[in-house]
């Protein structure tokens, strides 16, 4: 039974030599406050039009470790393109300028060195085959195989599960569950792959007020754990509450980044949303809130004909 | 099971896993089982294929015979039971093997690559793209490889409609199942042409060879066929479990794959030989068989999860098992007659490809 082992360990050793990665490089801790990664006069062009930066120079971004960063913007100002730049999805033809992970440049990274640096939450989540939950999430451990770090499986899935409380439904197929769940069953398996910098693209677009708060809570230990997170989002409150930094879009360049205190302004949101908008403390913890401007309803005292009411 | 509300402020290192790891060990059981199951019946039936037929051989003179020529005792048998089990039963039990073993795992890996379930080298016409191959070097009368001519042949073509079909169902880096299907239509219609453009231009024996092929059979087993194939089928079942992890990261999508550092270009490109390299093989020998890459990894899929690293091994012995007994009831059902294997084949897996269709139309809600 013991040589059974032996051999069965001495096996596994040589199989696992045999077809390990040659010349993975494991990433390095970075500490608080250092650059993870960076864009540098970055310009994109898609469908011969500019989606970032433009003629007269590019977009600049620097994200960095133990701290969360928000891009908001309205629709279609480019924050998903940021995003997927600083995860190094865009074809070299398209992007110009330079981005950079971990002190080298994006494309000189192989895709499985790039897997340890860098995990990257999309906008859907969508599945081929129905695999079970528990099986998704440990997917984000397939970078880590053969590595030193393998024997960490198990605790990083769970952890991860937990952190977005996905552990009652481990064994359901992906397929049978909500687009709320599905979007927590992503993140978790984002969240398992413990790579040093974040990218989440609207993980509480799918998701209620609870869960809304959790991820973001989730990004706020990420941070303080000393990992980079970058999150685009919607809820303007929700940047304003959690975010460490924000990065306001607009057609293609960003127009203001800085703490969310100093660079969400009532009239620049306003411009930039075209809807105006108005920003006031709120009453007990004084972070911003960030509300459209609305003509208040006229009520009627009673009957309750709300709708009637506007007339 | 989950975390108090009031205690989710972080991730706390320290907290112990819940019910997510307890799976496994079920999970793993099972796959054994199955393993085990489908090789003791594999087993079973390449012995009853190898005694059964025109002119029966008891079980025990088989096993006898085996162990003769392997050198392990046991005793030849006479003159024409042993030319009979090694000269036509054997030969065609191992060719069942190895056709259906390379259909078998094409389907799993085309469903894998392409992210669809309803991938098959046969729905989507690579089975038909590589018999023009093998009916126009037949029709042509080519013998540039000598014994691998028809075999090398039905790779080129094969290779060029995966190709064909992997550039045209593709839209968006995804494959909707309409497309992919209705460009199976349009291949197997053109294909269909140059093979009765082929037939049109072939003599009388060549017709004969030719009809073999569109029925799909292995009435025709030698072992120089055997070895035809072998390198080919072989060289795709060895290859292709190494790519099962990638495969489970693949159904992610492409993007979330290359975010986990699979290097999709590259698997794609493999995976796509291979699947030429084990369709050629199969269609140079057997003609077009159809829907067993198609019906196998469905059930192995439903019995044992979509996880490809059972799957793709998995799908290759149910291939084998299919096909071997497939093979055993066409010599059998309608003796002395032969139905064709193809014909059976379809017979049987063409309802579960329309309930199949069903069922994916209804999880879909349309097809949008």
């Amino acid at each position: 039974m013991r040589a059974g082992t032996v051999v069965k360990a001495a096996a596994h050793s040589v199989v696992r030599n045999l077809f390990a990665v040659r010349g993975r490089e494991l990433p390095a801790p970075v500490a608080h406050g250092n650059v993870v990664a960076e864009a540098r006069g970055l310009r994109v062009r898609l469908g011969g039009r500019d989606v970032l930066g433009g003629a007269d120079g590019g977009v600049d971004l620097v994200v960095r470790a133990g701290e969360v960063l928000a891009l908001v913007g309205p629709n279609g100002a480019g924050k998903s393109t940021l995003l997927a730049a600083l995860a190094a999805d865009l074809d070299p033809a398209v992007a110009d300028g330079g981005v950079r992970i971990a002190g080298r440049p994006a494309r000189n990274w192989s895709a499985p060195e790039l897997a340890l640096r860098r995990a990257v939450l999309p906008q859907a989540a969508t599945l081929s085959f129905p695999f079970p939950v528990a099986e998704v999430v440990r997917m984000g451990r397939a970078p880590w195989a053969g590595t030193a770090s393998e024997g960490e499986d198990d605790a990083a899935v769970a952890e991860a599960m937990e952190a977005t409380e996905v552990g009652e439904f481990a064994r359901r197929p992906f397929s049978a569950l909500s687009g709320g769940e599905r979007a927590r069953v992503a993140l978790a398996r984002v969240l398992a792959q413990r790579a040093p910098l974040l990218l989440l693209d609207e993980p509480t677009a799918a998701l209620d007020l609870r869960h809304q708060e959790l991820v973001l809570r989730v990004c706020r230990a990420r941070a303080a754990a000393g990992d980079a997170v970058v999150v685009v989002l919607h809820d303007l409150g929700l940047a304003a509450a959690h975010a460490d930094r924000a990065a306001v879009l607009h057609e293609g360049r960003i127009v203001a980044d800085g703490p969310p205190a100093d660079v969400f302004d009532g009239q620049l949101l306003s411009r930039v949303y075209r809807q105006p908008v108005e920003v006031f403390p709120h009453p007990r913890t004084g972070t911003p809130l960030v509300v459209p401007m609305r003509t208040g309803r006229v009520r009627t005292v009673s009957g309750g004909h709300g709708a009637e009411g506007d007339r | 099971m989950t975390a108090a509300p009031t205690a989710t402020t972080a991730p706390p290192d320290t907290s112990p896993p819940t019910a997510t790891p307890k799976r496994q060990p079920q999970r793993r059981g099972s796959t054994w089982l199955l393993t085990a199951g489908l090789l003791g019946a594999l087993l079973v039936l390449c012995l009853l294929s190898a005694g059964l037929g025109a002119y029966d051989i008891p079980l025990g003179d088989v096993l006898s015979s085996v162990r003769h020529r392997i050198g392990l005792g046991g005793a030849a048998l006479e003159r024409v039971p042993e030319s009979v089990l090694w000269n036509v039963r054997l030969p065609r039990v191992v060719l069942a093997l190895l056709v259906g073993a390379s259909l078998g795992c094409a389907g799993a890996l085309m469903q894998g690559v392409f992210g669809n379930p309803l991938a098959e080298p046969g729905v989507i016409g690579i089975s038909s793209g590589a018999a023009v191959g093998a009916v126009a070097s037949i029709a042509l009368g080519l013998s540039f490889f000598g014994n691998w001519t028809v075999t090398a042949c039905a790779f080129v073509s094969g290779l060029l409609t995966v190709l064909l079909v992997y550039a045209m169902s593709r839209s968006g880096g995804r494959t909707e199942v309409v497309t992919l299907i209705l460009t199976g239509i349009a291949v197997n219609a053109f294909a269909g042409a140059l093979i009765g453009l082929s037939i049109f231009f072939a003599d009388n024996a060549q017709i004969s060879q030719i009809t073999f092929w569109q029925l799909g059979s292995l009435a025709q087993a030698t072992w120089p066929k055997v070895l035809a194939v072998l390198p080919c089928a072989l060289l795709g079942l060895a290859v292709a479990p190494f790519y099962a992890r990638k495969l489970d990261l693949l159904a992610l999508g492409e993007r979330p794959a290359r975010h986990l550092g699979v290097d999709v270009e590259r698997l794609r490109v493999v995976l796509v030989l291979v699947v030429a390299l084990l369709t050629a093989a199969a269609v140079a020998v057997a003609g077009i068989i159809t829907f067993v890459g198609l019906l196998v990894p469905h059930l192995l899929r439903m019995a044992n999860g979509p996880g490809h690293r059972f799957l793709v091994p998995g799908s290759a012995l149910g291939g084998a098992l299919v096909l071997v007994a497939g093979d055993l009831a066409a010599r059998t059902v309608a003796a002395p007659a032969e139905l064709p294997l193809g014909v059976l084949t379809a017979l049987f897996g063409s309802p579960f490809f329309f309930w199949l269709l069903r069922r994916t139309r209804r999880r879909q809600g349309g097809w949008a």
